[in-house]
């Protein structure tokens, strides 16, 4: 089993392809798999498909990838950080399909799970559930919605062994898990990467099988998207 | 006198109950959090995967990977417990959070909400909104009574996109407090210095008064 790579671009090489769907782990910029997301960004791919929860600002995280214009269509379910996000959304540049958070979430695991759709009350009598099948179970009304998988998932975690193990941080962990069980292939960035058999098995979050290719980030930047402090007494 | 975002937030805080699991919405209903009355214990739910959120670092004790659902820097407490999104939803999905309080745009006497969306505007994205009046227990919403230009948000019925049908338990205002029940509102406190009177005029949805009205206590 070699799935540790030397860097970012060798991870994604042979994965990308114009027009393809990616998702991306994180939430705001917590948890985003920032190096490979540049190594995306500097393959030049393009008309992309991105699922995540949101889309990065404009200097940092996907926002990178908007720039550079290589995003078609965006599967989120909060854009509000991002100025060139709004451009490009009000200009009719950019496609975007917003998802409740936990039907997003949901819709994810699904996918990964092999389950093609689902009922929830998330979204019922509201825009989202248009177009959509309803029915009712024990006399409540429920959304027919439908699980997502992607050509890639890049995610991003805190500790990996050799074998694509993950271990997240705290909240830094949001999409990931999901994501990583839902891509055709899953490549995973992690900050400390260890031998095979460090990792505690009790405490691993993302079992290796669903992880085909690692690299450890050579720097990460994490950067805080509202630093928010209180006063020492 | 209309309540402050402060008075807004310490009434809405006496809606919690020792033993809570209460997730909080981002402006006013983040404020709750000050006025937790001594001797309730409350855990409060950050739908990006926590449970057990604790007040802001102190300065220089800031950590990337510890936000909360507003993607403020927070801490976690003895009990905390981190989780996925999937794990959060289904936390909220399946009726296991005692308590959302959450802003609104609009909110209609049937207890429909708006929060997410003004057609023509840009729209930011709803968020987990949606997942949280659809699933948790107990809704109460914050705001204001009126909008900028004076016009009643309490309504007949919603103007705007929903975030949710007949979702809503409880309105909280700057004026006044309203259950939201089977045969519509029923007003059931007064901020001090309002009145009936005042509040009908200021309210497009119809209501009946409590026999037991009440000024709020702060």
């Amino acid at each position: 089993m070699h799935k540790v790579y030397p860097d970012a671009k060798s991870a994604l090489e042979g994965l990308l392809f114009d027009g393809m769907t990616i998702m991306s782990g994180g939430f705001g910029l917590c948890g985003i798999p920032e190096n490979l997301i540049v190594a995306v960004r500097d393959s030049g791919v393009r008309d992309l498909t991105i699922i995540s929860n949101n889309c990065g600002v404009d200097d940092f995280g996907l926002g990178l990838m908007l720039q550079t214009r290589q995003i078609r269509k965006m599967l989120s379910s909060y854009v509000g950080e991002n100025a060139e996000f709004e451009r490009q959304f009000l200009s009719g540049e950019l496609e975007l399909e917003f998802n409740p958070q936990g039907t997003l979430a949901e819709r994810i695991r699904a996918g990964g799970a092999g389950i093609p759709a689902f009922y929830t009350r998330t979204g019922y009598g509201t825009l989202v559930a248009e177009g959509k099948e309803t029915r009712e179970f024990d006399g409540e009304m429920y959304v027919m919605e439908t699980g997502l998988v992607a050509d890639l998932s890049i995610v991003k975690a805190w500790k990996g062994d050799r074998s694509g193990n993950l271990i997240y941080r705290k909240s830094a962990r949001n999409f990931n898990p999901m994501m990583a069980t839902a891509g055709k292939a899953c490549v995973a960035e992690v900050e400390h990467l260890v031998d095979v058999g460090e990792l505690d098995p009790d405490q691993i979050h993302t079992p290796g099988i669903y992880v085909q290719r690692m690299i450890l980030g050579p720097s990460f930047e994490k950067r805080i998207e509202r630093r928010t402090t209180r006063p020492r007494e | 006198m209309p309540l402050t975002r402060e008075q807004l937030a310490q009434r809405a805080a006496q809606e919690l109950r020792d033993g809570y699991y209460v997730n909080l919405g981002i402006g006013i209903p983040t404020l709750v959090a000050n006025y937790i009355p001594s001797g309730t214990d409350v855990m409060l739910q950050s739908e990006n995967g926590m449970l057990g959120l604790g007040p802001f670092p102190y300065e220089g004790m800031e950590d990337p990977d510890l936000i909360n659902a507003g993607k403020q820097t927070v801490t976690a407490i003895p009990g905390t417990s981190f989780f996925s999104s999937a794990d959060s939803f289904g936390m909220i999905r399946g009726g296991h959070i005692d308590l959302a309080i959450l802003g609104a745009m609009e909110v209609s006497e049937q207890g429909d909400l708006a929060n997410w969306m003004i057609p023509g505007k840009m729209v930011k994205g709803m968020g987990g909104a949606m997942d949280l009046v659809a699933g948790v227990k107990r809704v109460v919403v914050v705001m204001e009574h009126t909008n900028k230009a004076g016009e009643s948000k309490v309504l007949h019925a919603c103007r705007l996109p929903l975030t949710g049908k007949q979702c809503v338990d409880l309105i909280i205002t700057d004026l006044c407090v309203f259950e939201v029940g089977d045969s519509g509102l029923l007003l059931t406190e007064l901020a001090p210095g309002s009145n009936s009177d005042e509040i009908k005029g200021k309210t497009e949805a119809r209501f009946t008064v409590s026999d037991s009205l009440r000024e709020m206590t702060l």
